[in-house]
């Protein structure tokens, strides 16, 4: 049998950079091939270039044929007939490839009827049969919706529909999941296979999660610098991996347990009846007509050495509580740091106090000021605690600790790699030696080598210098490399709390076992 | 002195940009010299030599009496009879017929006698730009001659003159202008922007009024109670001009004030100010850096507008503005367009082609090579 979409030999190259390199992909027909690799391995590149979806002015040679027909070089007019018709895309961000101006129902109409024109009664019977096909409940109502209105899920479920909208032999679907949580990701690797199984359609599945691979593909290529260095039968592949990369892929799997708390650690924090409402307002009184519940009653304490973690999918008011801790955003109960309290302090005496409580965020994009050098970004927390004696000495010290080499703190951000600059986020904590640090989710937006980088880091540092973590997450693998206790959050409830061998072991709720279940696939 | 690296790569920046870097060479020079005015258009020499004794009249008064004339009044040294006597050392011959003695006058003997000679060093032009030049212009405007290479205006005025100080004083204006209004600007949008809220609100609303006052009206209006000069002039244009830039740098601040650096500086416990200062601001600097030479520009074109209108600077100021309003009154004298034209032209353009190196060489992810 011939391949369904054929990719030999092709190379793309922006300006100075081969971004792929002599990659040869095969697909047949309703098959499932994933490309894994980590982020700048070049794998959506590759399957934009197959479409000419890259911006003017890269370069592509090789070839890309689907069902014998040539893509590489074809006419405009060709390929506009081939994309959308019969290879769709779905995209990462549902939020952003969701035009936010228009209702999903016209979206709908406008994917359908680019490729094939039809009356309006046929056209909207279509549209419910799409959407009742990925799952929408109740579609009629949701056709004026605009895609703010939707949840993470429900919007990637739209993309899907829209993408199946011209009955496409051809799915490339680039990391569909990865923004979404992880019982709504396993839903839609579900409503996929499932799909594929009535429809008959290939699918070019893209991404860094092996575990994904291993559940959904037939064949998969690992791809590392642009190049292919493996490819086979997924199962033969997870058997036995024959290239190092392949293999450090797989075993980047956060494992383990952080170091003992020692019996009778001092108590760093203590948080009782934490509670943040956003009032609800309305009219020219401002009347407050109700309260949104962000994070409804908290309660915990944290010793010398001990990591907290807290779980919860989005939405369920995880940062809220880091914020709240932080003093950033005004909550009520009690918070108590090292004995004394500071949720009542305010102004400089609140401000003397936060060298002792510091947090790392997870954007490592957003998290450092693009203008400021490392050096000045780490050594401000120096100046305004009055910090005396050589601060060059304590930064070069603080950023050797991390792992980063001193030489490059003249460097700006934007100039360092993502795991890189999470690095330099918790040397820029680090620096002011506090008692406790809140993780804010400061590994999800790292690739798998990077984030066990960042776990051995974060262990470290905490058998050196006896911190404390509060440690966000939605990643429950990390959670449990990681935490002593944990808290399971769920819409602002905490839905169950104990250690973290209590929970992963032996979980009471109905909500901390799905989450299981789908994380620890 | 030592530039930080992030400050030698933006210099570095901009000396890439070969266009932005020769234009700012060329404005620097060129106001450079424009500075020192006094020494390349003046209608005092600067100096002279009368009876082995030298004169610096561009520094010092000297009455007329002082080089053999008949008054206590400053001597006027374009008079061809004050020329006559500097040269000849003070001849009385001189206030009959001045140019047939300095013509004598050349070999060092007068009528057989021979005098006390003495010179003159005059400037590159020798005409202030509020002399009015009665010997050589017979019908004002002149055409460009050889005392005059640019023309006249209809006050036998030197137009060349006048182009190298109208250069000065607009861009000293525009100066003036716009740094008290652009920090205006940015600390009135970085209060809004960063404490939002009712402040944000309220400050809104109070920009809105103002902004929609009509500035030229108001102009209007105070140029008929108040004698108009440079400082009531510069306040006004402050006063109209610092909302310009208030809008952008508010929006700036309200994108930022959420960023997680900001966050984390203020988890760090860095105070409001130094937050809005050392974080939020470089941010909204690009925003800043580029509106600043509209408002540059702006200046420099609000004073030539109003003093074409004649609302702006009074005629005893030298003026762009006021040269194209004569070149309207004069169509029939090319001369005068022609050089409002092009000193307007090219001043502004090597503005904004400088400014544009700047705001490029602050845009961190531009890559020169």
């Amino acid at each position: 049998m011939s391949p369904l979409l054929k990719i030999s030999g092709l190379s793309v190259t922006f300006g100075e950079n081969r971004a792929v390199r002599d990659v040869s992909i095969e697909i047949a027909a309703g098959e499932t091939v994933a490309i894994v690799g980590e982020s700048g391995s070049g794998k959506s590149v590759t399957a934009l270039a197959t479409v000419s979806l890259l911006p003017e002015g890269t370069e592509i040679s090789g070839a890309a044929s689907f069902n014998g027909e040539e893509l590489i070089g074809a006419p405009a007019s060709t390929l506009r007939n081939i994309r959308g018709n019969e290879i769709s895309f779905i995209f990462q961000e549902p939020m952003t490839s969701l035009n936010p101006l228009h209702t999903i129902g016209k979206q709908m109409r406008e994917a359908i009827s680019l490729h094939q024109p039809m009356n309006k009664a046929d056209e909207h019977n279509r549209i419910l049969e799409l959407l009742h096909k990925v799952g929408i409940p109740d579609a009629e109502s949701r056709l004026p919706a605009y895609p703010h209105e939707l949840s993470g899920g429900q919007r990637q479920r739209v993309m899907i529909a829209m993408a199946l909208a011209n009955r496409p032999k051809l799915l490339i679907a680039d990391e569909p999941t990865t923004a979404l949580d992880v019982t709504i990701q396993a839903q839609i690797l579900e409503l996929l296979a499932e799909l594929q199984r009535k429809e008959g359609l290939a699918i070019l599945f893209i991404t860094h999660d092996l575990g994904i691979v291993r559940h959904i593909a037939d064949r998969t290529y690992v791809m590392q610098e642009g190049a292919v260095v493996e490819h086979g039968e997924t199962a033969a592949l997870f058997e036995n991996p024959g290239h190092a990369y392949t293999r450090k892929l797989m075993e980047a799997v956060p494992g383990g347990a952080p170091a003992k708390v020692p019996a009778g650690a001092a108590e760093i924090m203590q948080v009782k009846g934490l509670r943040v409402w956003f009032p609800v307002q309305k009219g020219i009184l401002k009347r407050t007509v109700g309260h949104i519940k962000a994070v409804n009653r908290v309660d915990f304490t944290l010793r010398k050495g001990e990591t907290l973690g807290i779980v919860g999918e989005s939405g369920s008011g995880k940062t809220t509580v880091a914020l709240a801790i932080l003093r950033l955003i005004s909550s009520e109960g009690e918070i108590s740091l090292l004995g004394s309290r500071i949720d009542t302090l305010h102004g400089n005496a609140l401000r003397a106090k936060r060298k002792d409580f510091q947090i790392v965020f997870q954007d490592p994009f957003g998290s450092l000021s693009p203008r400021m050098s490392v050096e000045e970004i780490v050594s401000e927390g120096l100046g305004i605690h009055g910090h005396s004696g050589d601060m060059a000495a304590l930064v070069d010290a603080t950023l050797k600790e991390v792992g980063l080499d001193p030489r490059m703190k003249a460097r700006y951000p934007h100039e360092f790699s993502g795991g890189q600059r999470q690095r330099i986020s918790i040397a820029r904590a680090l620096v002011l030696k506090p008692k406790l640090l809140i993780l804010d989710e400061p590994t999800s937006a790292l690739d798998m080598t990077v984030q066990l980088q960042i776990i051995d880091l974060l262990r470290n540092l905490q058998a050196k210098h006896g911190l404390s973590y509060v440690f966000i997450s939605h990643d429950l693998r990390v959670v449990q490399a990681l935490s002593h206790k944990v808290l399971v959050m769920k819409e602002g409830d905490v839905v169950e709390a104990g250690s973290v061998d209590d929970i992963f072991n032996a979980a009471q709720s109905g909500y901390t076992k799905d989450l299981l279940k789908a994380a620890l696939r | 002195m030592t530039l930080s690296p992030i400050n030698q790569r933006r210099l570095h920046n901009f000396c890439a940009n070969r266009r932005a870097y020769y234009s700012w060479w060329l404005l620097v020079v060129l106001f450079g010299l424009s500075l020192f005015s006094e020494f390349i258009a003046n209608d005092r020499p600067l100096m002279v030599s009368y009876r082995g004794e030298i004169y610096a009249p561009i520094f010092n008064t000297y009455a007329d009496a002082e080089f053999g004339g008949d008054f206590q009044t400053e001597a006027q040294y374009l008079d061809p009879d004050m020329q006559c006597l500097i040269t000849t050392g003070g001849l009385e011959s001189c206030f009959d017929d001045p140019d047939g003695v300095l013509a004598d006058a050349a070999d060092g003997v007068v009528d057989g006698t021979p005098i006390n000679e003495g010179w003159i060093l005059w400037p590159l032009i020798p005409y202030s730009f509020n002399t009015v030049d009665t010997q050589n212009v017979n019908t004002a405007p002149g055409a460009p001659d050889a005392f005059h290479w640019l023309g006249t205006d209809d006050q036998a005025r030197d137009v060349g003159a006048r182009i190298i100080y109208g250069f000065r004083i607009s861009i000293l204006f525009a100066l003036v202008v716009t740094i008290p209004s652009a920090l205006l600007g940015i600390m009135a949008g970085a209060i809004q922007g960063y404490f939002g809220g009712i402040t944000d609100l309220l400050f809104q609303r109070f920009t809105e009024i103002w902004g929609s006052l009509p500035m030229l009206y108001i102009i209007i209006i105070l140029s008929a109670i108040f004698t108009m000069n440079f400082w009531i002039l510069t306040g006004l244009l402050v006063l109209f001009g610092w909302n310009a830039l208030d809008g952008l740098v508010r929006a700036e601040f309200l994108r930022a004030r959420n960023f997680e650096y900001v966050r984390a500086a203020r988890a760090l416990g860095v105070r409001d100010r130094t937050i809005m200062r050392r974080h939020v601001l470089p941010n909204a600097m690009v925003a800043t850096v580029t509106i600043l030479p509209f408002m540059f520009i702006g200046s420099i074109g609000t004073l030539t507008t109003l003093d074409f209108l004649g609302f702006g600077l009074p005629g005893s100021y030298p003026s762009l503005g006021e040269l194209g309003l004569q070149a309207k009154a004069h169509v029939t004298s090319p001369w005068l367009a022609a050089a409002a034209f092009f000193s307007i032209v090219s001043m502004l353009s090597m503005l904004v082609f400088v400014f544009e190196g700047v705001r490029d060489a602050f845009d961190p992810r531009k890559v020169f090579v």
